[in-house]
């Protein structure tokens, strides 16, 4: 009843080849929109921004990046923590180098920066695949850290290889440094993600999308009917590491303000967002979201309700975090393998019918 | 799912606010990860003593003081979340007892207005008050550590320590990083070379590194480790028989924890020592009396009397002084964050002051002002008596070299008030 077709007509191609093609959906999606820029920015406060709002939002254009290399085009990544790292301290060199360009133009010129870069640990990706892959970008992830914590140049010779965010403004506003409000933090963010999020579904489900989707199901069939694997290949690279150094420039510069390379974005990253990308769902733009809010609230949740209202011990509570966190991910993979994404596809097969299932 | 989830969460947090205290002081600790066994006997300690104030004296100036808990794992977005959620609370003072957590605070403090208290860890140069207002280190730093453990090789050697090789050993982090610089200038200063050594997080791998050491034969070596590093390393320089007396550790590489696990070849290892150690206080009757008798020992209550437990307690009782101070300039006992920044400035701990509160020679007689944040620095050598299980303090306080230090911590601070677009105060 609630995602019903019927009486919903299409009279042009694109009409009928829009995103959201069923009015409730596109409904939906506008309201979210609505309470995302009009609502949430009037609420927020610091403590909801830093703990739950930005890292979600950050975690999400990361995760779509991710997504995009191992969802859609069948690449897998270890390599996403180091790729974070280029965008942190490219956006780090940026901004103490130009402090008058806008802080927008930096981050963005950050993602191209590590776009190029993963188009660089992309090239072995043309001669082998899978686990063979999976190492060559482990790889990458261990050299990124130890490049960043050895050479002195990218911490502007800090004395503890620290990199610290200067503060800046965007139209009066700050946006970094320590003076930058809850609404303007969030505001900053969300704006980046919903522009990444509408080229990333149009990427998707365009041309490139499509060449990407036939080299991960077969690369010799796709081979065959016309598509080119380098091209294919290093373009999901490049758009990957784009979308994954913008949310590493956000993750140093917006929410952490102060990062250190190995702690911030040790392997320990790539593996976080890898299980984003699972949970959500892979080769789904909504997968990603729903993967990164779950790694991200269930962690603040599980602890505000065992330590702020039950009241128990903070360590016990730690334990017991990762042993729940750990228990819903295998339990939630073995019950939905396709993920989040699939979950709530069959909840909208299933609301079409309601209340009368045949 | 999704919004039933959310509202879950909403349901969750409104009601994580615990109730209002008079005097809020946050306890940032880590009781879970590599880092536990340095964190679980700080954290102890920093209760206990809160505790005692609580049940012995009714609080400070009859406020009583709150010192809500929140886990870390020594991970710098969970520090931020913690921070987050406290500050609300009507907080007082932080203590995150981790060096990569503070530079993450030291923007955020000085645009809440909260002051940050990190002893002997966390940024150096904010020992330089005219630039960092909102920060504390007293009453010593890395790199008086540094220098101290130099000063006392060179007493060592007869004042002379040129063509000797002397290797650090450090955790590849901000941290460990910190005192390289001011060991540079050392080096420089008394012509002696130096090594370094960087060990990755978590610590646990350090084969290469000792592999190095053994084959470079270095007179000297020095550690900047935590956590797991520790005993590893203690371990390591056992196994290829290096002259334990010959390798000095910081203060954060000197608890019990750190040697135990190597047994008998951990006998003679020294470390630095910024207070006393051991249950030989005074304060430790009434601890017992009204904290550890009473059941409300903080933790398991196996902690008691460790070197690092001693540091919890030495930093709750600078703090607690520093919140007397602040009612007394305030003229009010329910102080705020901004009179609590008054009080750590004006903080003067005197022996007789140390000998009042049960603790006597406890730690260094210090006195802040507005341009000393960081305090003599001053460090004693501690060594290990593997076979009474004990730590032995062998030196008195030694100063260290502030004609070398001094330098440095202006130009670090300098560059951070370019960076951060600070003007200097106190002139």
């Amino acid at each position: 009843m609630l995602y019903r077709e019927a009486g919903d007509f299409k009279t042009t191609y694109s009409e009928d080849s829009q995103t959201f093609p069923i009015r409730f959906d596109r409904l939906g999606f506008y309201v979210t929109l609505l309470v995302a820029f009009g609502l949430v920015p009037l609420f927020i406060n610091d403590y909801w921004a830093n703990a739950v709002f930005v890292p979600f939002l950050i975690y999400a254009i990361a995760a779509i990046g991710l997504n995009i290399l191992v969802g859609y085009a069948g690449q897998v990544s270890l390599g996403t923590g180091g790729f974070m790292a280029v965008g942190a301290y490219a956006v780090y060199k940026l901004m103490t180098s130009f402090p008058d360009v806008p802080v927008l133009i930096h981050v963005l010129l950050a993602g191209g920066i590590t776009a190029l870069v993963g188009v660089l640990f992309g090239l072995p990706s043309l001669r082998i695949k899978g686990f063979y892959l999976a190492v060559a970008t482990l790889a990458a992830q261990f050299f990124l850290v130890w490049l960043f914590n050895k050479v002195p140049w990218f911490y502007n010779y800090s004395a503890s290889g620290q990199i610290t965010v200067p503060q800046s403004k965007m139209l009066g506003f700050y946006v970094t440094g320590a003076q930058t409000s809850a609404s303007a933090k969030y505001l900053f963010c969300l704006v980046i993600l919903t522009l990444l999020a509408v080229i990333a579904r149009n990427l998707t489900r365009g041309t490139v999308g499509r060449k990407w989707m036939a080299i991960r199901d077969m690369d010799i069939a796709a081979e065959i009917i016309g598509v080119n694997p380098l091209n294919a290949k290093l373009t999901a690279f490049a758009v990957s590491s784009f979308f994954i150094g913008v949310a590493g420039a956000l993750f140093f510069a917006v929410y952490l303000g102060a990062a250190e390379v190995t702690e911030a974005f040790g392997i320990q990253k790539s593996f976080l967002i890898l299980f984003m990308v699972i949970i959500g769902g892979l080769g789904s733009i909504f997968g990603s979201f729903a993967g990164a809010a779950f790694l991200v609230l269930l962690p603040v949740f599980l602890k505000n309700v065992l330590v702020g209202q039950l009241g128990w011990p903070t360590d016990l509570a730690a334990h017991l975090e990762l042993m729940i966190v750990g228990a819903l991910i295998v339990g939630f993979l073995i019950a939905e393998p396709h993920g989040m994404a699939q979950l709530w596809r069959l909840a909208k097969e299933k609301l079409r019918l309601w209340p009368f299932p045949h | 799912m999704k919004t039933k989830f959310v509202s879950l969460v909403v349901a969750g947090m409104c009601a994580a606010a615990p109730a209002m205290a008079d005097l809020v002081i946050p306890n940032l600790s880590y009781r879970t990860g590599a880092y536990a066994p340095g964190g679980i006997p700080y954290a102890d300690g920093f209760n206990d003593y809160f505790a005692l104030l609580n049940a012995r004296d009714g609080g400070i100036g009859g406020e009583k003081i709150s010192v809500p808990e929140c886990e870390t794992a020594y991970n710098t977005e969970k520090g931020v979340e913690c921070y987050e959620a406290t500050k609300g609370l009507g907080s007082l003072v932080y203590n995150p007892l981790s060096t990569g957590i503070t530079y993450q605070l030291i923007p955020k403090a000085l645009a809440d207005k909260i002051p940050l208290y990190t002893p002997g860890y966390g940024r150096t140069s904010a020992a330089n008050g005219k630039v960092f207002e909102w920060v504390f280190n007293y009453p010593a730093n890395y790199w008086d550590g540094a220098s101290v453990a130099i000063k006392y090789l060179l007493d060592q050697n007869g004042g002379d320590l040129a063509g000797k090789k002397i290797a650090l050993i450090y955790h590849n982090s901000a941290y460990g990083k910190e005192p390289i610089r001011t060991l540079q200038d050392l080096a420089a200063k008394h012509g002696f070379t130096l090594s370094e050594l960087p060990v990755d997080a978590p610590g646990q791998e350090q084969k290469s590194q000792w592999l190095q050491i053994r084959r470079d034969k270095p007179d000297y070596v020095l550690m900047w480790g935590w956590g797991v590093m520790n005993q590893v390393a203690v371990q390591e320089a056992a196994n290829i028989k290096f002259p334990m007396e010959n390798f000095i550790g910081v203060w954060w590489s000197g608890s019990e924890n750190d040697v135990v696990p190597a047994g008998a070849g951990a006998d003679g290892y020294k470390s630095l020592a910024m207070h006393g150690t051991g249950m030989d206080y005074p304060v430790y009757a009434d601890l017992k009396q009204y904290v550890y008798d009473a059941g409300n020992a903080s933790g398991n209550g196996d902690q008691i009397g460790s070197v690092l437990y001693s540091r919890g307690v030495y930093a709750a009782m600078v703090i607690a002084e520093a919140a007397r101070k602040a009612q007394e300039l305030a003229g009010t006992s329910a102080i705020n964050a901004v009179q609590m920044r008054d009080g750590l400035e004006a903080l003067e701990i005197t022996e007789e002051r140390m000998a009042e509160l049960g603790l006597p020679n406890f730690g260094q007689p210090f006195a802040a002002s507005c341009v000393d944040h960081g305090g003599p620095g001053a460090a004693m050598l501690q060594q290990w008596d593997a076979t009474a299980q004990k730590w032995n303090l062998i030196t008195g306080f030694i100063a260290p070299d502030q004609e070398v230090l001094d330098p440095l911590i202006i130009a670090d601070s300098e560059a951070f008030a370019a960076e951060a677009g600070i003007t200097q105060r106190c002139n």
